[in-house]
C-alpha cells in the first residue's frame, strides 16, 4: 500500500477539493494503484543525473519595460462571480476571531 | 457543390478561393450545413459560432474583391481546441468550472488564425483541461469517432480530430501534452502535428502542464497540416518559452516528400508486447514503404522510453496541481456555496469539488503528492532525472538517424466507455507519443492503414530533433504520396461511421 485513504483525504484539503466520502472510497485505490506504477522511475534515476523541468533550456527571458495598453476594470470584473465598487467580491478570508 | 466543399483539402480550398471559383461565405456556409447535418451524431463542438464564422468570411470576400489575400489560409474553415481562449466565444476547456465563461482576451494562435483570414468556424470538445486519451474526461459527454460512432475519436484534442475526419472542418487546432494531437490524429485517420516545443505560443492555452503543453495542427493530408502549422508558428514575446528562431520550412517539406538517402530509425522499445497486432503489421508495411522509396532504414534503441509513461504521470500531474491552483471561484468562473456564512477556503474546496470532474481530481492530488515534501526528491524529483534520460536517448538515436519511427498508438480507437474507470489502461494510449513530449521535440502521425482485425485506422509516427520539423512533413509526405497511390484513395475515404 503505497497510500491510504487518509493521506488522500489530506492531500486533497491540501487541494482545496472536498471530496465526498464515495470518492474517497473510489480514488483512494486508484492513486494507490497509480503510485504504484510511477515509483519505476526509482529503477533508473540514479544519483548524479540532472534533472530536466523543461526541454528548450531557455532561462531569464527578459523583455523592455514598456507599458502596453492591458485590461480596463470592465473587462477585468466581467466574468466575476461577484463585483463590489469596481472589485472583485469574495466570501471572508479571516475568522471571526 | 455543398457537399463537395467539405470534402476538399484547405489547399484545394486557397486555389479555389485564390481563383474565386468559390466564395468564403459559400465555403463556411457549406461547413456549417455539414456541422449542422452531422454534429449531433458526432459531438465535435461545444460551441458553433455560425454567425460570426459568416460574419468573417463576408470580410474576407469582400478584401478580396478589392485584391487583399491574407494569406493562403484566408476563408479556410479551421476548428479551435476550446482551450485557447477566443473572444466572442466561450473557452471551457470541457470543464464545469469554465461553463459559460467568456475570456478577456484571444490566445496568441487564435490571433493569428484571425489575422491569417482562417474562419473560426467553433470550439471543440476535449478531456477536461486537456487531461485524456478519448474525450470522455469532457463534463459536456464524449465526441464519437466518425470511422465508428462507439468508438472513442482519441483525446485530449478528440473534437478537433472527429471535425476533421466528419468534414466538418479542413482544419483543426488542438494540443499536446501527452500525445493529445497525435493520438486522435492516429485513431482517426488523419493528419497531426505536435511541433517543437516552443515553436508554437502557449499564450492564451488553458495551462495544463506548462513544460508539455503544445499547440499543433491537424489535417485530413499532410500539405494541409503544414499550412497550418506554418501560420500558427513562429515566436511570440507573450510566451517566455516560445522558441525566437526561424519557423522551420515544414510546407517546403511537405511538398517535396522525398525520403530518398533519409535514415530512419526504428525505435525497438516501442512495439512488441501490449501492442495489437494489425497496428504492428501496419506500421511494419509503412517501414517497409519507406525503404522502397530509398530512406535507408535501421533499428535503434532507446532503452529509457519504457520509463517515459511513469515520468510523464508525475511531472504532468505535478504542474497540473500548481497550474490548477487558479480555479479558485473568486475572480472568474464557477463558484458554489457562498451562502454568507462559509469562508472563503470552505468556498473554493465546494467549487472545486464541484466544478472539476474525476480524472482532473485524481491528478490534482497526484501532483499534490508527488511534489509534497518527503515525497518531492523520490517521486518528481526522480521524474525529472528520467526526463534527461529520455533526451539522452533521443540525442544518442538522432546522432545515427535523421527521424524516428513508431506506430503512434499501441492499438486502433477503443469503445467508448471501455477504459473509463480504468485510468491505468487509459494512460497506456500515450504510450508512444509521451517521449516526444518530455523531450520538447517534434512529432507527427500521418495514416498507414487499416487494421485487418477491425478495420480502424492505425497511425505511423515520425519523430524528429527540435527545430527539424521539415523533417516529419518531408517523410510523412512522402508516405502519404505512396500509400494513396497504392489503396487509390486517401484512407479517409473508406470511413463508414457517418
Amino acid at each position: 500500500m503505497s497510500i491510504t485513504r487518509e493521506e488522500v483525504a489530506h492531500l486533497a484539503r491540501l487541494a482545496r477539493i472536498s471530496l465526498t466520502p464515495a470518492e474517497l472510497d473510489h480514488l483512494a485505490p486508484q492513486l494507490d494503484q497509480i503510485i504504484t506504477s510511477v515509483a519505476q522511475v526509482q529503477e533508473v534515476a540514479a544519483d548524479g543525473i540532472p534533472p530536466t523541468s523543461h526541454a528548450t533550456g531557455v532561462t531569464n527571458v527578459f523583455r523592455d519595460d514598456v507599458p502596453v495598453p492591458c485590461l480596463t476594470p470592465e473587462q477585468a470584473l466581467d466574468q466575476a462571480p461577484a463585483v463590489e465598487q469596481q472589485r472583485f467580491k469574495v466570501p471572508r478570508i479571516l475568522g471571526e476571531d | 457543390m455543398s457537399s463537395e466543399l467539405t470534402r476538399m483539402t484547405a489547399a484545394e480550398l486557397s486555389a479555389a478561393l485564390s481563383s474565386k471559383e468559390v466564395s468564403a461565405t459559400e465555403v463556411t456556409q457549406a461547413h456549417l450545413d455539414r456541422i449542422a447535418a452531422v454534429d449531433g451524431r458526432v459531438h465535435a463542438f461545444l460551441h458553433v459560432a455560425a454567425d460570426r464564422a459568416l460574419a468573417q468570411a463576408k470580410v474576407i470576400d469582400a478584401e478580396r474583391q478589392q485584391g487583399t489575400v491574407r494569406s493562403p489560409l484566408a476563408g479556410v474553415p479551421i476548428a479551435v481546441k476550446d482551450v485557447f481562449t477566443t473572444t466572442g466565444m466561450p473557452t471551457t476547456c470541457g470543464s464545469r468550472i469554465l461553463e459559460g465563461w467568456h475570456p478577456p482576451y484571444d490566445a496568441t494562435i487564435t490571433t493569428r488564425l484571425k489575422q491569417a483570414g482562417a474562419i473560426i468556424v467553433g470550439k471543440t470538445n476535449m478531456d477536461e483541461f486537456a487531461m485524456g486519451s478519448s474525450t470522455e474526461n469532457s463534463a459536456y459527454g464524449p465526441s464519437h469517432n466518425p470511422w465508428n460512432l462507439d468508438k472513442i475519436p482519441g483525446g485530449s484534442s478528440g473534437g478537433s480530430a472527429a471535425a476533421v475526419a466528419a468534414y466538418e472542418a479542413p482544419l483543426a487546432i488542438g494540443t499536446d501534452t501527452g500525445g493529445s494531437i497525435r493520438q486522435p490524429a492516429a485513431v482517426c485517420g488523419i493528419v497531426g502535428t505536435k511541433p517543437t516545443y516552443g515553436g508554437s505560443s502557449r499564450y492564451g492555452v488553458v495551462a495544463f502542464a506548462s513544460s508539455l503543453d503544445t499547440p499543433g495542427p491537424f489535417g485530413r493530408t499532410v500539405l494541409d497540416a503544414a499550412l497550418l502549422h506554418e501560420t500558427i508558428s513562429g515566436h511570440d514575446p507573450c510566451d517566455s518559452t516560445s522558441i525566437d528562431a526561424p519557423v522551420p520550412p515544414v510546407v517546403a517539406a511537405a511538398r517535396e516528400a522525398d525520403v530518398s538517402g533519409m535514415r530512419i530509425g526504428v525505435v525497438t522499445e516501442l512495439s512488441g508486447e501490449g501492442y495489437q497486432p494489425g497496428v504492428l503489421s501496419r506500421f511494419a508495411e509503412a517501414v517497409e514503404l519507406l525503404e522502397q522509396l530509398g530512406a535507408k532504414v535501421t533499428e535503434v534503441s532507446c532503452p529509457h522510453f519504457k520509463y517515459a509513461l511513469p515520468a510523464y504521470y508525475l511531472i504532468a500531474p505535478s504542474e497540473c496541481s500548481s497550474n490548477l491552483a487558479r480555479f479558485d471561484a473568486m475572480r472568474y468562473g464557477l463558484r458554489t456555496g457562498d451562502d454568507g456564512t462559509r469562508d472563503a477556503e470552505e468556498v473554493m474546496a465546494l467549487t472545486r469539488e464541484a466544478g472539476f470532474g474525476a480524472e482532473v481530481k485524481r491528478r490534482i492530488i497526484l501532483g499534490t503528492y508527488a511534489l509534497s515534501s518527503g515525497y518531492y526528491d523520490a517521486y518528481y524529483g526522480k521524474a525529472q532525472q528520467v526526463r534527461t534520460l529520455i533526451i539522452r536517448d533521443f540525442d544518442a538515436a538522432f546522432g545515427q538517424v535523421d527521424v524516428l519511427v513508431s506506430p503512434s498508438t499501441p492499438t486502433t480507437a477503443f469503445g467508448i466507455g471501455e477504459r473509463a474507470d480504468d485510468p491505468m489502461a487509459m494512460y497506456l494510449a500515450d504510450l508512444c507519443t509521451i517521449p516526444s513530449d518530455l523531450a520538447g521535440n517534434a512529432a507527427i502521425s500521418v495514416p498507414c492503414g487499416l487494421a485487418p482485425e477491425d478495420g480502424l485506422p492505425v497511425g505511423l509516427q515520425v519523430m524528429a530533433p527540435v527545430l527539424a520539423d521539415d523533417r516529419l512533413y518531408r517523410v510523412a509526405a512522402a508516405a502519404e504520396a505512396a500509400f494513396t497511390g497504392r489503396w487509390g484513395h486517401p484512407l479517409l475515404a473508406e470511413a463508414k461511421g457517418l
